[in-house]
């Protein structure tokens, strides 16, 4: 054999963002980023990913074996809910009856959305009280009526939701058991698995994971067809909303827990290129600038419900600022107006560089001899450049100031493809970082994915010390991470938070624990 | 004399969560209720104090239960009604109208929601002019009202009557059923005639949730400062004034459960490193700059969201959020001796005595 022998122990990642555009693909030693490739997603994501991660192969020179793990990020699922293509019709049984019927599944869903997802819903007996009581005893004739005429009907996705589920699951495991008489083949989501407490949200990511259900089975059919043409043995993770991973046949089950996992992959490639754990991060693209806060690591929660789609869900989701504001920006009166409106993915077209007719943001860029793009001759005589590149940054610095947390400074971290829109080296107070490869940031993020878990639950303090229970409550969360692929060695608690419950008795209280750790085997710091 | 059509809910769910002062519970899921209700029975009548003759009978309706369970276990179509109707079999009398007893969060909806359901018409007043903690904290019984005979209902149609001579014991023995009822029940009470709820009841306050709505979206809309148009619109009503006692960010934040109430207190801090500390139980109770008093219970305190102004509940405040509090004076009627003996800040075991928001720097 002329090469050398592969090494004792695959050690290198390949990180895929799968995007409406842009498919992009890293290939990673630890933070270390070896070869990077961007290509047009088009309409065949197989195509892309090979085209993509083959090229990072072939530019680091790497074989298939040593490749540990692919990780891929992706928005087609949350695509598919905006543009309302390509759904499942779902059937809902809610189990809580005679409670909770005075508002039915779906109620606040656009109308638009409801017409093609509502497959019908049966408010049936069961569900239990907050301290585990049953509402009323589970009436295993009433679901097996519903999953008959479900069949009759012809759908094949169901979505299951009781009452206080994440206390106790079993009321939503029977009913799925008995409805698997009539409907054998059908997709069945439990609410339990996707959302916690709060029920018309965690119905509805239910639904929505029901929805996608068909399309899951083919997009990660072409996932896995990708990375079986690339020759890759390698373990396929997908990144979920909060940044962790999950396996591919997990998200098969579980599309809807990809959402917003975009945002938070930019956010944690930012952390890992610039090893920072405590920052600002400006995710400037070509329409609008993202920013958001990284503490220890990860991003600032939203605390609000997040709407998908118009639905409301209580996802995991990172509290971002969205700001008109991009590469493809158009700019208007001497820069006195930037944006909202973007040329967007016709850049190359309409950009003056590239000689079309419309001032942008890369044309002031450009000008200024801060973007490489296009002809640059073609804005050498440009007006007001700094007026307008003062104006972008004084946007952006606004903006900054309301994500900042307090009055201490911290560093902004510049990624994205229309980063260099904004020039100096400090804004807000704190120092601009520009880390090498920010344009990818978005696959490094998902190629440093980590592995998590969580506990959401009521806890009463009655004859147990809150010690106890927070005790309990981080147990939970470290073995669920370990059931997930989590080094038990590696896990750390990233977030706690408790409500009183006020009312109960027995000072009942809600803890929440959400803990992350290394993908086995990796041994990757968060940020370092 | 007003309708309240579909159109109107999202209005008085907003007022409602400013009126809410941190609790109250979010009106989020009650104004869905009430949406389905009115778009299946059509508009609700509401009346004011001034239109109603003086021998109707009036019930306060609205939930009791914990705000966390109510997330949870929606409420049953029928369950709000089964408190009203279980009380009129009781009285042998039918109500003629509903009130709120409670204009702040969720509990605003409940009679909205039950006169559609009963195809009555409702009153625009309330008990409590913002959100409290308990149910004998209310201008009603302040004023000599009893919450007895009173009604309570399950989602399983049972009800239950309650004849207690003393609203705080009222409270008190409600409570343990409510706990058995799976921590949300549905109640009718305080029936009272039109003339007393002329004297007892705060006015106007439904309409109020609107106008405060309508004019934090309308704000929004139109790009203008939503708290200098806040504040303008509320000094034409019986809340008379009000005004911003902070702006800054959110750096700390302290939980805890003592006696079954979320107790705790939010420091928030400006750009200056000045800092207003705000206590609450359940809702906002006092507002402290450097020690000295800002805004003291039963005048009102609402923490929004600097951006959007948003009211933000107590559960939803986080760390790092940027935000702006406004103080509001309690109408006139909330702040006699009688009324601060029971909801003033002896109420919930602060020292300092009452002092008029106006009156404080």
């Amino acid at each position: 054999m002329s090469r050398a022998a592969a090494p004792l122990r695959p050690k290198l990642r390949l990180g895929i963002d799968v995007g409406g555009t842009n498919t992009d693909a890293v290939l990673m030693d630890g933070d270390k980023v070896l070869a990077w490739h961007k290509v047009a997603t088009g309409l065949h994501i197989t195509d892309a990913i090979v085209a993509a991660a083959g090229a990072v192969m072939e530019q680091g020179n790497a074989v298939p074996n040593q490749v540990f793990a692919v990780m891929l990020g992706t928005t087609q699922f949350t695509n598919a809910v905006i543009e309302r293509r390509r759904l499942n019709k779902v059937a809902v049984l809610r189990l809580a009856a005679p409670a909770t019927t005075a508002v039915p599944p779906m109620s606040d869903w656009p109308e638009d959305l409801r017409e093609v997802v509502d497959g019908g819903h049966y408010l049936l007996r069961g569900g239990l009280e907050f301290n585990g009581r049953e509402i009323s005893a589970l009436d295993e004739a009433e679901i097996l009526a519903a999953a008959r005429e479900i069949r009759e009907l012809g759908f094949d996705a169901v979505a299951i939701t009781s009452v206080f589920s994440p206390l106790d699951a079993n009321m939503e495991h029977r009913a799925e058991a008995i409805a698997r008489q009539e409907l054998p083949n059908a997709a069945i989501t439990l609410s339990h698995r996707i959302g916690r407490i709060g029920l018309l949200e965690r119905e509805n990511a239910a639904i929505l994971n029901a929805a996608l259900s068909s399309l899951a089975a083919r997009v990660l059919d072409a996932f896995t067809q990708a990375i079986d043409d690339l020759g890759l043995t390698a373990p396929l993770y997908i990144s979920q909303n909060d940044g962790t991973l999950m396996t591919a046949a997990h998200a098969v089950r579980y599309p809807v827990l990809t959402f917003a996992s975009g945002p938070t992959n930019s956010m944690r490639g930012a952390a890992v290129l610039s090893g920072l754990n405590d920052a600002l991060v400006a995710d400037i693209g070509g329409t609008t600038t993202d920013i958001g806060l990284l503490l220890d690591g990860f991003p600032r929660e939203a605390a609000m419900t997040v709407e998908v789609g118009g639905v409301r869900t209580n996802f995991r989701m990172p509290d971002l600022l969205t700001l008109g504001l991009g590469g493809g920006s158009l700019v208007r009166d001497g820069g006195k107006h930037i944006g909202p409106d973007s040329v967007g993915f016709e850049l190359e077209q309409r950009a003056l560089v590239f000689g079309g007719d419309s001032l942008t943001m890369s044309d002031i860029a450009v000008s200024a001899g801060q973007m490489d793009l296009g002809d640059p001759a073609n804005v050498a005589r440009l007006d007001s450049v700094q007026a307008t590149l003062a104006r972008a940054a004084e946007m952006i610095e606004a903006a900054l100031e309301r994500v900042r947390p307090s009055a201490t400074t911290l560093p902004v971290i510049l990624v994205g493809g229309g980063a260099p829109v904004l020039s100096g080296n400090s804004i807000s107070g704190g120092k601009i970082v520009r880390p090498g490869h920010g344009q990818v940031a978005n696959a490094i993020g998902a190629s440093i994915a980590m592995v998590g878990g969580e506990c959401d639950r009521i806890f009463s303090l009655d004859g147990v010390s809150r010690k106890e229970a927070v005790a309990a409550a981080k147990d939970e969360a470290k073995t669920q991470a370990v059931e997930a692929g989590a080094e038990a060695a590696s896990i750390r608690i990233v977030e706690m938070d408790e409500i009183p419950l006020s009312y109960l008795p027995g000072n009942a209280t809600r803890l929440r624990v959400k803990v992350v750790g290394d993908l086995q085997g990796t041994g990757l710091e968060i940020g370092a | 004399m007003i309708k309240i059509g579909l159109e109107d809910l999202d209005d008085i769910a907003l007022g409602a969560t400013f009126l809410g002062t941190g609790g109250g519970g979010d009106p989020y899921i009650a104004s869905l209720m009430t949406r389905r209700a009115i778009a299946e029975n059509g508009p609700v009548t509401m009346l004011s104090l001034d239109e109603i003759d003086d021998d109707v009978l009036v019930f306060a309706c609205g939930n009791m239960g914990a705000p966390t369970v109510a997330i949870e276990k929606i409420m049953g179509a029928d369950q709000p009604p089964a408190a009203v109707l279980a009380l009129e079999a009781h009285l042998g009398h039918q109500a003629d109208l509903l009130m709120a007893f409670e204009a702040g969060g969720s509990n605003s909806m409940m009679p909205i929601y039950n006169a559609a359901m009963l195809g009555k018409p409702m009153v625009d007043a309330d008990g409590m002019g913002r959100a409290f903690p308990e149910m004998q904290m209310v201008t009603f019984s302040v004023y000599g009202a009893s919450s007895s005979p009173f009604a309570l209902a399950s989602e399983h149609g049972d009800t239950t009557i309650l004849d207690i001579s003393d609203d705080k014991r009222a409270e008190y023995l409600g409570r343990g059923i409510v706990i058995r009822m799976g921590a949300r029940s549905a109640k009718a009470s305080f029936p009272m005639d039109g003339k007393t709820a002329k004297r007892v009841a705060i006015p106007g306050t439904t309409s109020l949730c609107q106008s405060i709505g309508a004019n934090l979206r309308q704000s929004r809309a139109e790009n203008r400062d939503p708290f200098a148009a806040l504040i303008d619109m509320l000094s034409g009503t019986h809340y008379g004034h009000a005004k911003i006692l902070f702006n800054g960010k959110v750096t700390d934040l302290i939980r805890e459960t003592r006696d079954g109430w979320a107790i705790g207190k939010v420091v928030i801090t400006d750009q200056q490193d000045a800092s207003l500390e705000v206590e609450f139980q359940n809702e906002f109770l006092v507002a402290r700059q450097d020690g000295k008093l800002r805004t003291i219970v039963p005048d009102l305190i609402c923490i929004l969201d600097s951006e959007m102004a948003q009211p933000i509940t107590t559960e939803r405040l986080r760390y790092g959020q940027r935000v702006t509090v406004m103080a509001v004076s309690a109408p006139s009627i909330m702040r006699t001796e009688a009324a601060l003996a029971i909801f003033g800040p002896v109420g919930f075991g602060l020292t300092e005595p009452f002092v008029p928001v106006e009156n404080l720097p």
